[in-house]
């Protein structure tokens, strides 16, 4: 028996925000409706499979002006892995100085991304 | 170079700029490679501006074409300006401004260093906004520790590492309002619920979806918070549900359990100083009325970025710095903006604010506007001139920008009526 899902997506790839729906047979993406562009295509397809989020949050920058650091991950990260990306990030320091771009966490929990300083601190 | 060599004290600047965020950085930066001589003034112990605190996505996407965090962002405009070796003073404090004749102003500056009185030709104001706070939008009760504006957590969260609590109501759906909203729930405090007064979110949607949504947020349209409850800490709000007049329904209240709240109720744009010169305000905006180069109703002081008109990208913020440095550099080449013949913009149906509210027909010009209500499939209709511009998809929270073409106005328009409609 084959089942046929339709699910509502909003873009958050641009302010526009488009309803996209995604419909599902069998498990396998069908038809994608709505999206005005193609990465607009491309975030729904993963929304519904595998949604990422971009995480942020700031780090303890010990002996830094200001005294913290703030840190992305270069790219999305799973949803349900945020929280353990959250917990690490809450252990973690680093010394000052720190330059913006400075890569703080390689391939952070074996998720393919790095945790990348994304503001510069001086040694206060 | 932190006030180097002091030369700017002996003679008279090309331009003054007043504040160090995205609009005076970029203003500052195009001013000097027009050939100008500048001088920026920023109050802050470092320059960036508010963007210092942004530590989430959606920054330069035009500007850089890259999607920077907002500390990434600033940070490449001050390497851009150090690079081009502008003088500016930190810690920096502007107390007043006396026009001396058409073509000379006197900058008085207050810093740890002394005080400064600078001669300059134009004036480019940057100095931001400031946010809505407790007061201003009719809350009552008790005035407990644990209130605060969005802005102030950021700073707390994002450059101080503080939590403001463990249970938060946020009032205002606006981006700053949604954008906290996350910050919190990712750092572990509980966000009880955003409390909206309109009936629709005032923030984008995808900030809806990946701030609240995400995080399962509680958002209340049509909610307002009528009172603060608590004697040393807040210990909770009421909040109630509004007719259509806005107001209260009464016996609709309810008690919200919470230990902090953060007012996100909008921005101001900071006009102290240029209104104490006698600069004009426009009600809407309530920044200043400005012409299409950004020049206010004082001639040589321009002004850009979210003291001008409160903005919902930095790239347009750039934009306005970069436009009032030519505005600057217009006025010193020609001895005064060289227009006679202004035509005044004005507000037509569903539109809340425009900005600049003179235009000439002699430049091309960008309209920065905002709709009153959504409206999808909407017509920017100008009157005489007829429909500049479609847009899917009008909403309050993002402005609306449209180019007007030099030349496109008819010779005999008096004033120019923008309007937002369907059809």
């Amino acid at each position: 028996m084959s089942s046929v899902r339709r699910i509502k997506v909003t873009c958050i790839i641009c302010p526009i925000g488009c309803e996209i729906t995604v419909t599902i047979k069998d498990g396998e993406v069908i038809s994608v409706e709505g999206a005005k562009c193609l990465r607009g295509r491309k975030y729904a397809i993963t929304e519904v499979r595998e949604p990422k989020r971009v995480v942020i949050s700031v780090i303890k920058c010990v002996g830094g002006d200001p005294p913290t650091v703030s840190v992305k991950t270069s790219g999305p990260v799973p949803k349900d892995r945020i929280w353990d990306v959250m917990r690490l990030l809450a252990r973690t320091e680093v010394k000052a100085p720190v330059e913006v771009g400075d890569v703080i966490i390689k391939d952070v929990l074996g998720l393919g991304v790095d945790i990348v300083a994304t503001r510069s601190c001086r040694k206060s | 170079m932190e006030g180097e060599g002091r030369g700017y004290l002996l003679r008279v600047l090309d331009t003054v700029v007043i504040g160090g965020g995205p609009a005076g950085l970029a203003a500052a930066i195009k001013s000097c490679e027009y050939g100008l001589s500048t001088l920026l003034i920023e109050v802050n112990d470092r320059l960036g501006g508010i963007p210092l605190q942004c530590i989430h996505p959606g920054f330069g996407i035009h500007y850089f074409k890259e999607d920077l965090t907002g500390t990434e962002f600033i940070e490449r405009l001050i390497r851009r300006f150090m690079d081009l070796g502008i003088n500016y003073l930190l810690r920096a404090y502007v107390r007043d401004i006396v026009i001396k004749s058409h073509d000379l102003k006197v900058v008085k500056v207050i810093s740890p260093k002394g005080t400064y009185e600078l001669l300059t030709r134009t004036v480019i104001y940057a100095a931001g906004a400031r946010e809505r706070h407790i007061h201003e939008i009719g809350v009552v009760g008790d005035r407990p520790a644990g209130i605060y504006t969005a802005g102030e957590v950021q700073a707390m969260m994002d450059i101080y590492g503080l939590l403001p609590g463990r249970e938060a109501v946020i009032i205002g759906s606006g981006d700053v309002g949604l954008i906290v909203a996350r910050r919190l729930a990712l750092e572990g405090v509980k966000v009880v619920a955003v409390i909206e007064l309109m009936p629709w979110p005032g923030g984008l949607t995808r900030n809806v979806i990946q701030c609240l949504r995400d995080f399962n947020i509680p958002l209340l349209l049509s909610h307002v918070v009528t009172k603060v409850h608590g004697r040393k800490r807040v210990e909770g709000v009421t909040v109630a549900r509004v007719g259509n007049d806005l107001r209260p329904i009464e016996g609709s209240e309810e008690f919200i359990r919470c230990d902090t709240v953060i007012i996100a109720a909008g921005l101001v744009p900071n006009t102290d100083l240029l209104e104490r010169i006698g600069v004009l305000i426009d009600p809407r905006t309530r920044g200043p009325v400005v012409n299409e180069l950004l020049e206010t109703t004082i001639p040589g002081i321009f002004v850009a970025g979210n003291a001008l008109v409160i903005n919902d990208l930095v790239d347009n913020v750039v934009e306005q710095g970069e436009l009032a440095a030519l505005g600057a550099r217009v006025f010193i080449e020609n001895d005064g903006i060289p227009t006679t013949e202004w035509v005044r913009v004005k507000c037509g149906s569903n539109v809340r604010l425009v900005v600049p509210q003179l235009v000439s027909g002699e430049r091309d010009v960008k309209l920065y506007l905002r709709v009153l209500k959504p409206l999808t499939n909407a017509r920017v209709r100008i009157g005489g001139v007829g429909v500049v511009s479609y847009v899917p998809k009008a909403m309050p929270a993002e402005m609306t920008v449209i180019n007007l073409r030099r030349g496109s106005l008819p010779k005999e328009l008096k004033e120019l009526v923008v309007e937002v409609v369907s059809e």
